[in-house]
């Protein structure tokens, strides 16, 4: 059965319901007390986000200081209840202008409710596009109190627009200059063993959009990756320029993407939603570019003394620079003191999270920093040898750098009146986990 | 907490919201005003008018939150009134409108599920099916799908021709339609491979969406469907398109891949190649949260090969040495899993777990110890050679698993152990305070131990040993099997030794457990939280299906009068699940534990059935008939022409696992009949009447139905086995009449003649080709593996597994009659073709040819 909820309900950490809506009888109101009682105080909170309690069952995610708690007491669709949570946070973010926390629920107690009942009907889904709802459903004081009868125009629009083939875009949009900008951001998800033999290394990216065109422009998107091209060159029986393509392991899709017409023809086509969207997600495993290289070595000189040697290699393009490097090295929980010395960047002991953090503003290119640095520890009685240490961690952005190598290769507007528009590509490529342990 | 509701209420500023706000609002407070009404119904009425009035506004959102918020109202007398309203919006211009009306039906439904019926509801919700808008479509079959699911009659049942309506709608509907719409698809069944392979083409684009649901929905639908195809290049193909979208659930939050990995679990069930390339994205990350290593872990067993053996093994080892405890037992676990799943990568296992013990981490050496038992058991006689570097973690153990695993493996290599003797004796000293599960090892190790090596030291143990497990516990199970052993050592100790050290039969992985039906169930649930839980719906959702009430269907009792007008409200409590489904008219019953609906006869069988083996006596079955319930008619076995006008039809019927004599008895003669007596002649099962036979007195152009209980075994018939029953009948006022009755083998099926797999595989293995009997039927022909497989668990034939062999279909299934003879039954059959070939394997083949002519009559009827 595709019913995602019987009730919903929003806790703060202490469990007090912050709110609360039932969206079927099958459920009875205090079943939140069980939620409270068997699964906040008995911290179990970590163990399973899927959780049966007499007749009910409970699936809940924290969001910063909220739990959103769903309650069911039939065979629901859990994929769906989850990802209704996501979207439907999305949604309330895109409200709010930003925050979703607690104190951002208790100032927008009225227009949550009005949200609620309009995001799902008797446990179904209905449409979450903000972009559609917003059209309807608006914020106190967004409207001017001077316009006496705002609502009577547009309404009928709504209806029309919330159920129509395409849910998540209104007509009658205007713009002086047309602009498109995309942002390809990617995440390079590692992780490597203390011998430097990468383990595990995948990249996952996604294209984000941002519309200002007007009226109902249908969009084409070209990538370098292989499948595409291919399909390209079969149908204009011409082979494809050389130049480097990508093997894309999968793509998913933006609802507003036709799929089936991806799936023949191998094209991204679409009719965007206006303002900022993610028109796709794609993740790679093969021939990623790994932007550094770390080769640590750790030495225990007996019991009370470490010795850490981390080196930093980057290996993208000389001309480019990462920000924002920060590589954590974990220490053992007794060390006492410590002492660094770095080629770049600044280095500290966090004791808060066992850690040596080094951080480096601006790394160029085709270069290398070490961190050499001498931890003394407490001697304990119990002198097991412990766990292994958990693993080195870094974070870093590297503005116009695909570590999978995918390039936009053409972005095609057309709209029935024929505007021009100024298209924008950014790439940047970040740490997703990049780990190497040691 | 509508504390927090009345507050929002008083921060509203209304004057400075827009018309159409303040009339969203007004919604709120006659919501509000509900749960007065809820108390206070007749109140209720008062709100209606202000409804009705709404459903007419020029504005269809005003429209739509009318008709929304009636169905909200759970009062009898209201929904009375919300059917007027409910009729227009389903037709209404506006599709918001008729979107929301589609779901009103569903609501009133649940409410009042014979006004939906009696007003035409249903019909105009399978008119919204052909609506121009996607969204209309959707959710009128998310509402279908729901009623159906509520109500055992067929309601929504999805036509070749609305399949393609709705996937066409598909393409053009939201990600939630797309997912309602792809869960109401995976119950079509496909006429036949090609019909399979084009819906699947038309749902895989689907596997590219950005909503998991979507994509697992898909999924679903896709697998469903592949049961059908048969081309091993489409299948090939279709297994590489899952993958990818697969693998890409595990980049969403945490909560999702949850929801993902336990139905992948499932996935790689029953379709290992999908993701065997695929173990590197199962590795964990260090700050995967614990539900996720967890799940991970589970699948990378099941991904584990003798490929990937070395690198998964790395894994396993880096996680054995993390800090959570309940992770690191478990990748302990693994390890010795894919030791006893894989032969060739055994030994390498095994070295990882003698790195893990060196570390010396006591929880990760007891885990190990554990594990290294269960190797012992599957590989005998291979590592004992590492006995000795156990030995030396022995004082570190503390748990009692780990310290029961350790005496075991002393125990049974005492004899390859020099010091075993005194190993055995560090632990006697406190065998009073060991937990039972150690002390029962302590015994048989002891045992073991004075067997192998029948020397003084073990000798004096043995008598320490055997008076603490007598006369110093109070555990039954201790002193039974210490009573035991000390009875068979001072008998025959060469017995003893044939007994205590008798070869082991070897363990096997367990890393594939589910049972091939439920997995079956489970993959045609995936998404929902029976996917999740590994549990069928059933045995977590106490909720009852409402069932229509038609003048046809008339229960046995009537204490259900008004049921169906009362909402089925979901029972919270795990205890008393029976106590709703009790009302709950046979046909709808799936629930596990079946209630029996008259347990009177069940329970008089059985008495019956015991009394009468000891003295004959069957006194006691006078007290109250069983009534026959009514079934097709009885054939009748003693024609009125023959028998001076008492005419008689007899079956031999099973019921609650009790054989009964059915029979009807009618007179048309001329003079009442009484004080009928009944005789069975030898026969080859030794049916016998379990008491005397209950009739009343007859008068002329009566009849009379009796349930006559049965024994076996009473008098057996020599010779060959067959199908003859020849009974007698006799009255007061008729000579005896004599008549032949033939016996079906089906009744003799006992309900507990499921198989495990693997025993199934094992007895198949066990018993010689020579106790094969084939027969071919070529009349007979299968129209549905469902439906047959119904049909034969009907009479305790149960399924065991199923595959493919080109086109043909093999079933497996299990019986077994009285005395726990099985019976393995093999039919190949291709679908929709005439011609079933039916193989059996019994201990019994003499019964071979009886099965067959049951079979042959049950399947042809």
């Amino acid at each position: 059965m595709p019913v995602a909820a019987s009730a919903v309900y929003f806790l703060n950490l202490r469990g007090d319901v912050l709110i609360n809506r039932l969206y079927r009888d099958d459920v009875g109101g205090n079943m939140v007390d069980a939620f409270r009682m068997h699964i906040m105080q008995t911290k179990e909170l970590g163990t399973c986000p899927v959780r049966q309690i007499g007749g009910c069952s409970f699936f809940y995610m924290r969001i910063s200081n909220v739990y959103i708690v769903i309650v069911v007491s039939s065979n629901a669709n859990v994929a769906c209840a989850f990802k209704f949570v996501v979207e439907a946070v999305t949604l309330f973010k895109s409200y709010f202008g930003g925050a979703f926390d607690e104190d951002a629920i208790r100032n927008n107690f009225v227009l949550i409710y009005e949200l609620l009942d309009e995001i799902m009907d008797f446990g179904y889904p209905q449409n979450l596009s903000p972009e559609i709802l917003k059209l309807y459903i608006t914020q106190e004081g967004v409207r001017s109190p001077f316009s006496s009868k705002p609502a009577d125009k547009p309404v009928p629009n709504a209806t029309l627009q919330v159920t129509g083939a395409v849910g998540w875009r209104r007509e009658g949009l205007v713009y002086k200059k047309n602009e498109v900008f995309l942002d390809i951001v990617e995440s390079v998800n590692l992780l490597m063993s203390s011998k430097g033999s990468v383990l595990r290394c995948d990249v996952t990216g996604k294209i984000l959009m941002k519309c200002f065109l007007s009226g109902m422009p249908d969009l084409k998107l070209g990538l370098n990756d292989k499948i595409g091209l291919e399909k390209e060159s079969q149908l204009k029986s011409r082979p494809t320029k050389s130049g480097k393509t990508i093997e894309l392991d999968d793509v998913t899709f933006h609802q507003c993407v036709n799929l089936t017409r991806f799936n023949s023809e191998k094209t991204v086509s679409f009719v965007p939603p206006d303002g900022e969207f993610e028109l796709m997600k794609y993740r790679i495993t093969e021939g990623v570019n790994l932007p550094f290289r770390v080769l640590p070595t750790i030495k225990e000189l007996g019991r009370t003394r470490m010795e850490v040697n981390v080196k930093v290699k980057s290996v993208f393009g000389a001309k480019t620079f990462a920000l924002g490097v920060v590589v954590k090295i974990p220490v053992p929980k007794q060390t006492a003191k410590t002492s660094f010395q770095v080629t770049s960047g600044r280095a500290k002991y966090n004791a808060a999270i066992d850690c040596l953090v080094w951080k480096i503003r601006k790394f160029p290119g085709q270069t290398e920093t070490t961190l050499s640095a001498e931890v003394e520890l407490i001697s304990t009685m119990t002198e097991k040898k412990s766990a292994t240490r958990p693993p080195i961690q870094m974070e870093f952005q590297v503005p116009m750098f695909t570590a999978s190598g995918l390039r936009v290769r053409f972005l095609k507007v057309w709209e029935k009146s024929g505007y021009n528009t100024v298209e924008w590509v950014r790439y940047i490529t970040k740490a997703g986990s990049y780990e190497i342990r040691c | 907490m509508s504390g927090h509701d009345s507050k929002y209420f008083s921060t509203t500023k209304k004057g400075e919201i827009p018309e159409l706000k303040e009339e969203l609002n007004s919604q709120y407070k006659d919501k509000r005003k509900d749960a007065v009404k809820k108390s206070q119904p007749d109140l209720a009425i008062l709100a209606v008018n202000t409804f009705v009035k709404d459903s007419q506004d020029p504005n269809p959102l005003i429209r739509a939150l009318a008709v929304r918020t009636m169905g909200c109202i759970r009062v009898d007398k209201i929904t009375e009134y919300l059917c007027d309203p409910l009729q227009r919006c389903l037709k209404d211009d506006d599709p918001y409108v008729r979107k929301t009306a589609a779901i009103c039906v569903a609501k009133l439904y649940d409410i009042n599920a014979e006004l939906v019926e009696d007003r035409g509801f249903l019909e105009a919700l399978k008119d919204l099916i052909s609506d121009n808008n996607p969204m209309v479509v959707a959710n009128a079959v998310a509402a279908l799908a729901e009623i159906q699911e509520n109500s055992s009659s067929p309601i929504f049942e999805i036509t070749g021709n609305t399949l393609s309506k709705l996937l066409t709608a598909l393409n053009e509907c939201t990600e939630w339609g797309q997912v309602f719409i792809l869960d109401a698809l995976s119950k079509y069944k496909a006429a036949d491979a090609r019909e399979a392979e084009n819906i699947v083409e038309r749902v895989t684009p689907r596997l590219q969406h950005a909503n998991c649901a979507v994509v697992l929905s898909a999924v679903k639908m896709i697998l469903q469907q592949m049961e059908l195809i048969t081309s091993t290049d489409v299948v090939r193909n279709l297994c590489k398109k899952m993958a990818p979208p697969l693998v890409t659930l595990l980049s969403a939050e945490p909560e999702i891949q949850y929801v993902a990995l336990r139905n992948i679990n499932l996935i790689v069930q029953r379709r290992p190649t999908i993701l065997a390339h695929e173990i590197k994205v199962f590795f964990c990350k260090y700050n995967d949260p614990i539900y996720v290593k967890m799940e991970k872990l589970e699948i990378m067993i099941k991904l584990a090969s003798d490929r990937n053996i070395d690198q998964v093994l790395l894994e396993f080892k880096e996680y054995a040495t993390e800090v959570d405890v309940d992770f690191v037992r478990k990748a302990v676990r693994a390890i010795g899993r894919c030791a006893i799943k894989l032969e060739r990568a055994a030994e390498r296992c095994i070295s990882v777990l003698l790195e893990l013990i060196k570390i010396k981490v006591n929880y990760v050496v007891q885990e190990a110890i554990i594990v290294i038992k269960d190797i012992f058991r599957r590989y005998p006689n291979t590592y004992e050679s590492i006995i000795a570097t156990l030995c030396e973690s022995l004082d570190t153990l503390d748990e009692p698993e780990a310290k029961a695993s350790m005496i075991w493996i002393i125990g049974e290599y005492a004899e390859r152990i020099d010091n075993a003797d005194e190993l055995l004796e560090s632990f006697l000293e406190s065998f009073p305070e060991e937990p039972a599960q150690v002390q029962l090892q302590l015994l048989t190790a002891t045992v073991k131990l004075f067997l192998k090596k029948p020397t003084e030291g073990p000798q004096q143990m043995i008598q320490v040993v055997l008076n603490n497990a007598t006369v110093e516990t109070d555990n039954p199970d201790l002193r039974d099997r210490a009573y035991i052993y000390w009875r068979l050592l001072s008998t025959d100790p060469e017995a003893a030794k044939d007994v205590v050290l008798a070869e082991k039969p070897v363990i096997s992985d367990d890393s594939n457990q589910l049972d091939p039906s439920l997995l079956d169930e489970l993959l045609s649930n995936i998404a929902t939280l029976s996917s999740v839980y590994h549990k069928p719906p059933e045995a977590f959702v106490t909720r009852v299906k409402t069932t229509q009430k038609t003048e046809e269907e008339d229960y046995p009792d009537g204490g259900e009068t008004g049921y169906s007008e009362s909402p089925s409200h979901a029972v919270d409590s795990a205890a008393s699940p029976p106590a709703t489904s009790s009302s709950a008219p046979h046909a709808a019953a799936r629930q596990p534990v079946p209630v029996t609906p008259a347990p009177v006869p069940d329970l008089l069988g059985d008495l019956i059935g015991l009394d009468n083996d000891n003295s004959g006596n069957g006194a006691i079955v006078s007290v109250d008939q069983p009534t026959v319930p009514s079934g097709p008619p009885l054939p009748v076995v003693l024609a009125a022409s023959t028998g001076q006008g008492l005419q008689i039809s007899a079956q031999l019927v099973r019921r609650d696992g009790q054989i009964f004599y059915s029979l009807l008895f009618e007179n048309n003669s001329q003079i009442p009949l009484d004080g009928f007596m009944i005789q069975f002649n030898k026969n080859t099962f030794g049916v016998a009447a379990a008491g005397p036979l209950q009739v009343p007195q007859l008068l002329p152009g009566t009849s009379a139905s009796t349930l006559l209980p049965m024994v076996l075994f009473q008098n057996i018939a020599p010779g060959p086995p067959n199908t003859l029953l020849q009974v007698a009948v006799k009255n007061n006022q008729q000579p005896v009449w004599y008549f032949n009755d033939k016996v079906s083998l089906l009744v003799f099926f006992s309900e507990d003649g499921r198989m495990e797999r693997s025993a199934f595989l094992e007895t198949w293995k066990s018993l010689p080709d020579s106790n094969e009997v084939s027969k071919d039927f070529p009349g007979i022909v299968v129209n549905s593996v469902e439906a047959t497989l119904d049909l034969l668990a009907a009479s305790n034939m149960f399924f065991i597994a199923k595959r493919k062999h080109a086109n043909q279909d093999v079933l497996y299934l299990s019986a077994k009659i009285p005395r726990g003879i099985p019976f393995l039954i093999e039919l190949t059959a291709v679908i929709g073709i005439p011609g079933l070939k039916c193989a059996i394997k019994s201990p019994s083949p003499e019964m071979a040819p009886l099965f067959f002519e049951a079979l042959e009559n049950l399947l042809k009827s």
